[in-house]
């Protein structure tokens, strides 16, 4: 099992899920975050004074695939979240020790 | 014999300039950061309860009972002899007119000393300066007894009792109390610019009230006033926006929602003494210098938060000085003609030396009460507090749920 963690841009949201839910992907968790990379920030000027924000709002998103998955996975979300502009942002697989269903109990793969 | 007519218009314009000050909370609140929102609408709330009954015990005796020229006396204290007869009009209504003035002063000041001021501290500062701040300066230029008033210079409806009084009151409290933490290195942008949109146009809208009322009459004076009042806000806005977009690059809606303020401002003492194209010329003149006058702050390194320095003090004195340009007694009899309209220089004058009094009185005697208060309470919160934000510090509550 190996854990998917996709940092995207917000408005790609629906459509890198849309693209998992059609691969048969079951679930996924999105937060709103902030950061910087590449892309860096933008300015805002209020009453005449700069201000340099230097954290931009962005999606992470994970979701937990079994090991024969991970590559049509990773390749949707990147085909889905790309726009080639700088900041699409980033995706990594991290492997997966244990996983519980709270539910039912069961463990592993079956839990996904 | 009052006249139904002018006591309808001038209650009703009771209740447009009482709604101006939570419309003045909600444009002060969007600017500040999310965690001192509920302290800055508090501040402005709260001089609705603590200044109208201070107005009621003694405030709108010692402003208009008696015939002193610098204060009035206590003949009229808790309102008592004042259910006669002014002008046309129930004193009554006058009373209740002059309140909301009252209010809404002091509470201008809160944009200055925005994010770090104590509120027990505060509420304090502005019972003390009402009484020894406005009311002596609402006396010398309104009241016909006043000093400003009998030596001839004009105020329709408060450039200089109200906007230049409030607005270097704030830089003698700003003075004493210092910069916001992290001022001038942390960014402290706007939480909630819908809301400042919000209180503008609840302030525009009560300016009508606040100016064309200022006529105490449903007359033609009345009707001039609500159209230069609505002109120099527009005016006042495509100056502001002229400016910021060749200075700054964009157009916003803060600098559009600042400039119809800096309009409205500069309009106040001239509201029912010019006409024409005058009001265009004051509020776009306005709108211009109110932006220009921002750099103040950061060539003298004073943290006037929220701009009541470049906006009212600025603005007042535009519209202050303005009027003794184009006041045209072809619009109101009662008033001068400005040095364009064939009157010399001498309204000028009046207007310059009322300006420099109103500056120099209430710049000193708030700062000595923002010392005192300093020295016995403590004006300001101390680091932690400030940090946690004063809604928690000083309230005990949030703004927003997370």
């Amino acid at each position: 099992m190996l854990l998917v963690t996709a940092v995207i841009k917000p408005f790609k949201l629906d459509e890198v899920k849309d693209a998992l839910k059609q691969l048969g992907v079951a679930g996924m968790t999105a937060t709103e975050v902030r950061g910087f990379g590449r892309q860096g920030g933008h300015t805002e000027t209020y009453r005449g004074a700069e201000y340099r924000i230097d954290f931009v709002p962005k999606v992470e998103l994970q979701l937990v695939v079994d090991d024969g998955a991970v590559d049509a996975v990773v390749d949707a979300i990147r085909t889905a979240a790309a726009t080639g502009q700088i900041g699409d942002g980033k995706i990594w697989v991290t492997p997966v020790e244990r996983l519980v269903r709270i539910r039912t109990g069961e463990e592993g793969p079956a839990a996904i | 014999m009052t006249d139904t007519g002018d006591t309808a218009w001038v209650l009703i314009s009771a209740a447009l300039v009482l709604f101006m000050t939570p419309g003045l909370a909600f444009f002060y609140g969007g600017m500040v950061r999310s965690r001192h929102v509920l302290a800055m609408l508090m501040q402005n709330i709260f001089a609705m309860g603590i200044i109208s009954v201070i107005w009621s015990a003694v405030g709108y005796s010692l402003a208009f009972g008696g015939d002193g020229a610098l204060i009035g006396n206590l003949s009229h204290a808790f309102l008592s002899g004042a259910d006669g007869t002014s002008g046309t009009i129930p004193t009554m209504a006058f009373v209740a007119f002059q309140m909301m003035f009252a209010v809404i002063t002091p509470a201008l000041i809160t944009g200055a000393t925005a994010d770090r001021l104590r509120f027990a501290s505060y509420a304090v500062l502005i019972a003390v300066w009402a009484l020894i701040v406005y009311v002596p300066v609402a006396r010398w230029v309104w009241n016909p007894n006043g000093w400003i008033f009998s030596m001839g210079a004009l105020d329709f409806a408060g450039g200089a009792a109200i906007h230049i009084n409030a607005g270097i009151a704030a830089l003698a409290v700003v003075l004493v109390i210092g910069n916001r933490r992290g001022h001038g290195t942390e960014a402290m942008p706007p939480h909630n610019l819908p809301f400042t949109v919000l209180g503008t146009g609840i302030l525009w809208f009560g300016w009508i009230g606040f100016n064309a009322g200022s006529a105490l009459a449903a007359n033609g004076i009345a009707a001039q006033a609500v159209v230069n009042t609505h002109l120099a806000a527009a005016a006042g806005m495509l100056g502001w926006l002229a400016i910021e977009r060749k200075k700054a690059g964009h157009a916003t809606t803060l600098g559009a929602a600042s400039g119809a303020v800096a309009g409205l401002v500069a309009i106040t003492p001239c509201a029912g003494f010019v006409g024409g194209a005058s009001p265009l010329i004051i509020g776009g003149g306005a709108g211009i210098i109110c932006y220009l006058a921002l750099g103040l702050k950061s060539r003298f390194s004073f943290d006037d938060s929220l701009d009541v320095i470049a906006v009212h003090l600025v603005g007042g004195l535009v519209g202050t000085i303005l009027l003794g340009f184009f006041a045209d007694t072809g619009v109101n009899a009662d008033g001068a003609d400005g040095v364009l309209f064939g009157g010399g220089v001498e309204l000028l004058i009046d207007q310059t030396v009322a300006a420099v009094a109103v500056l120099a009185y209430s710049f000193i005697v708030t700062f000595v009460i923002a010392k005192v208060i300093d020295r016995l309470m403590g004006l300001r919160v101390d680091p932690v507090d400030e940090a946690m934000g004063l809604d928690q510090s000083q309230h005990s509550e949030s703004a927003y749920q997370p």
